[in-house]
């Protein structure tokens, strides 16, 4: 009960950048996300963390409507973005994504330059007036994904030829190039090796000065590392959500501390 | 003869297979894990080893002796007709094996029917003998496996090892089977060069296309052979067909790839794979037949007058024909571009059409342009469309609406001709060697394009 009121004193001090209310999705029959709640704060680092198939990428990928291009996919619920509906009639999802941008799993350059990359955001959204805004953005961008000083003497360069540490930060670097508001990050540091990590992770405490970051991780260590609020998901049920160090200190549902201990998951 | 011995070894062979296989069980009284091989494997090895012996007697005797009862009754014949010249003999030869199969002989006689019996006489103990030796080396051949069986006996690296020298042989088959016409094309070809007096620019940049019509004593007029206008109607064709078949075939592969639901694409696809497996030569009469009087009736009512049988209309039908290839290689190859990448411009925003323009289709460029090459080298091999709706005279324009003949019309109609085969051949190989040179390198092109590709994504 005390647990409870500490984290809604938290909550309530703080802006809130995302609210989702009852929230369920279908995969077709399967019920992946059953009626979840939860409030993503402004400019701070709110980690997703659960078994696998537990729904936590299903529900990231619901705050930017990705879901939308899964044929099976269903969503109902209200998510609000800064008090407004995200799934309301007249919003395009392909704006919603300029705002909520969204780094995944695998690194996922294009075929392309390091340059047109990240210039590739800008380009379409029409972010830049001239040649020198758009190299303005890519360099602002590459600086802000700390791979500027790695790659600012081979922009032609493809993005598929840098390490795989790299190329996650270059698609960081992609999704900042947009200006985004929110950036989702879908297990970004999976594919990556420990050394690659730690400078991903970096990154993602610095992002946090300037934008509201949600993060899905397998890696309980990373959500204590990097997050400052930790949602625990389990069979599709947000269990529970709450200061990252009173969920792993001092988790208040026996599901949670099951996880966090390594009895399941 | 030669039938009935192939069976009558493969019936020695399974005998040795099952003789071999009972005795591997018996030599370890039943317990089959003490056994090196297991016993199918000796089996395996008695029935190879029968086989190959037996089947390659067959042929090396058979093919042997056969020559040598040949060139036995060529002697004979030169021995009773000193006078005549090898081809004359020869042709008594053929006659008085005629007479023996009891077919029709150009001429009879005494010395063709003394011939024919000689060869009665020879082709039964030949046929009987030949028959004889294979089994008996068969049966040599399977008694060795059979009494090598033993419990250490290695039957089965053996047999594999054999396995492995056949398929290594059927390779060899192949690839020298490929290498002797290609082989056959560049001697003709070179004949002939020489038959021109080695003009080749004359053939290469001549305009003027009738090789047998300045044929004189078996030489052809080196001013009649320029092939220029058969390779210009042949890529006046192919451009036409292209401009039909890539944008059709690519916007549908775009489409059925990635706005196509699954239930339109599940009927789709195949429906337009369907287009590939009708036969060319009703795409030909359909094109002759339908196509091209509609064209010109369309055409005359606005007062355009085309050919009856104009490269537009064979254009046209090669295009569709090569539709399914354009949108099936295109589909595979935009669909093999990871969805992860069009996930990636997803998420930054960007709609499906700037997605596809910007990301998937330069990702999936190289396999885009592989198949269009390999499409226009379908294109340019194609004949029977271009035999019934293109035409036949060599006709030097850049007008779709005109009759013009391609590289494979020609050969079609040398080869079919009636001139003196050995006149009509020349030109004939020539061309063709040139379409294959033309084939080849855009195969090639098509083939690196395909591994570069490849080596972006591993």
């Amino acid at each position: 009960m005390m647990n409870d009121m500490r984290i809604t004193e938290r909550t309530m001090s703080n802006e809130i950048k995302i609210a989702a209310k009852g929230v369920d999705v279908f995969y077709g029959d399967t019920h992946a996300i059953k009626d979840v709640d939860v409030e993503i704060e402004n400019k701070a680092v709110t980690a997703f963390i659960g078994p696998s198939g537990c729904g936590k990428s299903t529900f990231l990928r619901c705050i930017n409507r990705m879901n939308d291009t899964i044929d099976v996919c269903r969503v109902s619920g209200d998510i609000h973005l800064e008090g407004e509906d995200i799934y309301a009639k007249d919003v395009d999802p392909v704006q919603l994504r300029a705002r909520v941008g969204m780094v995944f799993q695998k690194p996922n350059p294009f075929p392309k330059s390091i340059y047109d990359n990240v210039a590739y955001g800008p380009k379409i959204h029409g972010l830049a007036r001239n040649k020198a805004e758009l190299d303005e953005i890519v360099e602002k961008s590459l600086r802000r994904a700390a791979i500027w000083d790695e790659v600012k003497d081979r922009l032609d360069a493809p993005g598929t030829g840098l390490s795989g540490g790299q190329q996650q930060r270059l698609c960081i670097g992609r999704a900042i190039a947009t200006a985004p508001e929110v950036l989702l990050m879908d297990e970004p540091c999976s594919a990556l090796d420990p050394i690659a990590t730690a400078q991903v992770e970096e990154l993602i405490d610095e992002l946090r000065a300037s934008y509201t970051v949600v993060i899905v991780t397998h890696s309980m260590q990373q959500a204590a590392r990097v997050s400052q609020k930790t949602a625990f998901f389990h069979l599709g049920n947000l269990v529970e959500y709450g200061n990252t160090d009173m969920i792993f200190t001092n988790p208040s549902d026996s599901r949670t501390e099951s996880y966090i201990t390594g009895r399941i998951g | 003869m030669l039938f009935l011995g192939f069976f009558a070894i493969l019936a020695l062979a399974s005998a040795a297979y099952v003789l071999a296989r009972n005795r591997a069980s018996a030599v370890v009284g039943g317990e089959v894990s003490r056994l090196h091989s297991r016993p199918n494997y000796h089996g395996f090895l008695a029935f190879l080893v029968a086989a190959i012996i037996g089947w390659a007697l067959l042929f090396v005797v058979g093919g042997v002796w056969g020559i040598l009862i040949e060139r036995a009754m060529m002697a004979d014949i030169m021995a009773a007709l000193p006078e005549v010249s090898p081809i004359e003999a020869e042709l008594i030869l053929s006659d008085a094996h005629a007479i023996a199969d009891s077919g029709i002989a150009s001429k009879s006689g005494p010395l063709r029917d003394e011939i024919a019996a000689k060869l009665t006489s020879h082709s039964a103990l030949h046929d009987y003998g030949t028959l004889l030796l294979a089994a008996l080396g068969a049966a040599l051949a399977g008694f060795w496996a059979y009494s090598n069986v033993s419990e250490g006996w290695r039957a089965r690296n053996r047999s594999e090892n054999i396995v492995r020298r056949i398929l290594a042989f059927m390779t060899i088959i192949a690839i020298l089977t490929t290498v002797g016409i290609v082989l056959s094309l560049i001697f003709e070809t070179l004949n002939f060069f020489r038959n021109i007096d080695w003009q080749v620019h004359k053939y290469l940049f001549g305009t003027n296309w009738s090789p047998l019509s300045g044929v004189q004593a078996g030489k052809l007029d080196p001013d009649k052979v320029g092939a220029i206008p058969l390779f210009a109607g042949t890529l006046l064709i192919t451009v036409i067909a292209m401009l039909v078949a890539v944008p059709i075939g690519l916007f549908a592969a775009i489409y059925l790839s990635d706005f196509a639901g699954p239930r339109v694409r599940a009927w789709a696809k195949p429906m337009l794979e369907l287009l590939a497996g009708i036969p060319t030569v009703v795409y030909g009469f359909f094109a002759a037949i339908t196509l091209a009087p509609f064209l010109r009736n369309t055409g005359e009512s606005v007062g355009l007058s085309i050919a009856s049988e104009s490269a537009l209309a064979a254009g046209i039908v090669m295009g569709i024909m090569i539709i399914p290839f354009i949108s099936s290689l295109s589909d595979d190859v935009i669909n093999a571009v990871p969805q992860s990448l069009r996930d990636g411009s997803y998420g930054l925003g960007a709609t499906k059409a700037e997605t596809i323009r910007q990301v998937v289709l330069p990702a999936a460029l190289p396999g885009i342009v592989s198949a269009v090459l390999l499409g226009i080298s379908r294109a340019v091999g194609e004949t029977m469309i271009v035999v019934m709706a293109a035409g036949q005279g060599a006709n030097l324009t850049a007008n779709p609406l005109e009759a013009v003949t391609t590289v494979t019309v020609q050969i079609v109609m040398l080869i079919t001709g009636d001139t003196e085969a050995s006149t009509a051949a020349g030109p004939a190989f020539t061309l063709g060697f040139t379409l294959f040179c033309v084939t080849l390198l855009m195969n090639v092109a098509a083939q690196r394009i395909v591994r570069k590709y490849r080596e972006l994504y591993d």
